[in-house]
């Protein structure tokens, strides 16, 4: 789950970590408001949303009168921010942070991740800032620095020292970062994040160190113990059917094809799309109805694949493990009644009571097409979408 | 032979008398499973399933000789239970939970690692959010639909449960069956990996072909690869899910996300291929494909 910005430095504050003085605001009057407290001669207005490459659409900017910074809000309160990091329909503007301005000498690069090969939190560092950080790997990886933690101990004084004198900090920014690095590493782990990026991380013209962007994402699995942190979701950031999957326990991701598909499993969901494409088809999204699908679920997975209007077939695809083939089909029935599903259904069934499945699909009186293999269901699904 | 598991593999099962830990023992029993008990705390003395309950693992250990273990614990408790099946010498631990925090992995990992260092004979650990583990007509431990598996010479290692049914299934139509099946989760941070398990199947005198299922995220796949290339000399086919996975959306599981454009399905692919591995371009050509490999030889 991402945070915006702005909640992401409330934690580093949290967390004793000095960042840029700034306030949150929803209303240009709001943003005017918090311009006039902060105080000073310029401000930065940045536009919060779930998404990097905000700077180069124009969703961040320097303003020097107040009534700039109402110009610039009101701008861009209610429109969508298309940035090269998101969907193509871009994600609204319902909160700008309005911060002080800081003289920047350098501009730096920091995270702190999960590294799944190592398996430990790793930290990348990098003196080329303010750059999209997998560029920057990619040309020149040498530029890129990486000091694994090992979880039993956490960050050590000698990893922030390397660390450090790599990017050539002195003085005060020297002693700032040797600071900074083991309190972001306990803000990491007291919120059990999966990513905390800052970038720029800045070096100001009297030499300190301080965080001008911050991206976090909390890990999903570890929601239930970061109670107040689950009460920051932000909904609008992300797709619609995206969020009434989430509120329905589904997993769901919305893709740009044509059929629509449930199935049991995330890597027999991955597999019916990719068998979707095979067939010379594409997929509308990716729907993993889980192991305990109830006839519940398979009906709250038909409403989230039909809220796509894109969608011209449906593909249910599933292998009957724990979940019984019939139950499955009792719900497909279900919700085809309830839901009123006007674009073909097609259903493979395959595993634990499949044979009583079947027949149940087939007593319905439903126009539900049973395919006998994977192959041919995928075959009939391409050829219905047409 | 096989891997891991045989007839002789004296179970318990961690969260045995809540629903999931019930139903799935009883299905383990049903398959022939040598169950011997299991652990709930507070409920040590009581009998379930017509098996003993223990307070502890360590208990449950001492008073039944049990070398496996499959855990079926909430995700909030879960790394607990793992560390204290490695604790009281269970050799095999198999973790079906799903929803671990992944922090809370890299702490059991972290001591599992230490254990196994200043130990021989370390625990093994599959999973968590894994299928589990089957060895065909002997012993299963895990959430698969027994009646689909059948005795014979293919090895399975999967990152998905329900494409490790669709290969056993397809594997039993064509009569080749399986020696073990490996379910080895969907996590980023996880137990036993592809290669532990390509490993032990080389040495199986049982198995003698290896289907491998992957899918996108992270690079495992391409180190099979580099060592079904290097050492391996069983045949071995396999099917990676998630060509057409967006990049930087997690699918489902976890460990499936193409992140910073690394770990996508064709990238697998690719390295695998180069390997001498036959690959399927379908999930319903797992079988034919290592049929092909079988052929190959």
């Amino acid at each position: 789950m991402n945070l915006h910005e702005y909640q992401a430095k409330q934690l580093l504050r949290a967390g004793n970590i000095t960042t840029p003085r700034g306030i949150v605001a929803s209303s240009a009057e709001a943003a005017v408001a918090a311009a006039t407290e902060l105080g000073g001669e310029a401000w930065v207005v940045k536009a919060q949303i779930h998404a990097g490459g905000r700077g180069k659409v124009g969703g961040v900017k320097v303003v020097k009168s107040l009534d700039e910074v109402r110009a610039m809000a009101t701008k861009l309160f209610g429109t969508s921010l298309v940035t090269n990091q998101n969907a193509p329909d871009g994600q609204p503007v319902n909160q700008v942070l309005v911060e002080e301005t800081l003289p920047i000498a350098r501009e730096l690069y920091l995270s702190l991740l999960v590294d799944r090969e190592t398996e430990r939190v790793a930290i990348v560092a990098s003196a080329a800032g303010g750059m999209d950080i997998e560029e920057v790997a990619h040309a020149t990886p040498e530029k890129v620095l990486t000091e694994i933690c090992d979880p039993l101990l956490g960050v050590q004084d000698f990893q922030c020292r390397a660390l450090a004198f790599a990017l050539e900090l002195t003085g005060e920014a020297y002693k700032d970062f040797c600071r900074l690095l083991p309190a972001l590493y306990r803000v990491f782990i007291a919120n059990d994040l999966s990513l905390l990026e800052i970038n720029p991380l800045i070096v100001t013209t009297d030499n300190r160190v301080l965080p001008l962007d911050c991206k976090m994402s909390v890990e999903d699995n570890a929601l239930y113990r970061r109670r107040a942190l689950a009460e920051l979701r932000d909904d609008s950031q992300i797709d619609a059917k995206e969020a009434a999957a989430n509120a329905a326990n589904v997993n769901y991701v919305a893709l740009t094809g044509n059929i629509g598909c449930m199935v049991n499993g995330a890597g027999l969901a991955m597999a019916t799309m990719d068998l979707i494409q095979l067939e010379g088809g594409t997929p509308a999204n990716f729907l993993d109805v889980g192991g305990n699908a109830t006839p519940e679920t398979v009906a709250q997975g038909f409403k989230i694949i039909l809220l796509d209007p894109n969608v011209r077939a449906v593909l249910i695809n599933i292998f009957g493990g724990i979940v019984r083939c019939d139950v499955i089909a009792e719900g497909i029935v279900q919700a085809v009644k309830e839901v009123g599903v006007k674009v073909p259904v097609i259903v493979r069934l395959e595993g634990t009571n499949a044979i009583q499945g079947r027949a149940l699909l087939a007593e319905s009186g439903l126009a539900i097409l049973a395919a006998a293999t994977l192959t041919q269901a995928a075959r009939l699904a391409v050829e219905k979408a047409q | 032979m096989s891997i891991l598991v045989n007839k002789n593999t004296q179970v318990i099962c961690q969260g045995f008398t809540g629903k999931q830990g019930t139903f799935h023992s009883e299905q383990a029993i049903a398959y022939g499973t040598r169950m011997v008990g299991g652990v709930t705390p507070g409920k040590g003395g009581q009998t379930h399933l017509g098996l003993p309950v223990f307070n502890t693992v360590r208990d449950a250990v001492r008073q039944t000789g049990a070398q496996a273990t499959m855990i079926y614990v909430p995700a909030a408790f879960a790394a607990d239970s793992i560390l204290e099946a490695a604790d009281a010498g269970i050799e095999v631990i198999v973790c079906i939970t799903e929803g671990i925090p992944v922090l809370d992995m890299l702490n059991v990992k972290a001591a599992l690692n230490v254990k196994a260092a200043l130990r021989a004979n370390g625990a093994k650990l599959i999973g968590p959010n894994c299928p589990g583990i089957i060895t065909s007509g002997e012993c299963k431990i895990g959430i698969m639909p027994g009646v689909i598996h059948q005795q014979g010479k293919i090895g399975i290692v999967s990152r998905s449960g329900t494409l490790t049914y669709e290969a056993v299934h397809q594997t039993t139509l064509l009569g080749l069956g399986q020696s073990t099946c490996v379910g080895i989760g969907g996590d980023p941070i996880k137990g036993l990996d592809f290669i532990d398990c390509l490993r032990m199947f080389e040495a199986d005198p049982q198995t003698e072909a290896v289907i491998l299922v992957g899918e996108i995220g992270g690079n495992r796949e391409e180190e099979a690869a580099e060592y079904i290339r290097s050492d391996m000399k069983k045949p071995v086919a396999a099917y990676i899910a998630g060509r057409t996975a967006p990049k930087g959306k997690r699918m489902g599981h976890a460990g499936a996300i193409i992140a910073g454009g690394a770990g996508t399905a064709d990238a697998k692919i690719r390295a695998l291929e180069a390997a001498g591995v036959v690959i399927a371009h379908s999930p319903a050509g797992l079988g034919e494909a290592v049929q092909a490999a079988l052929g190959a030889r």
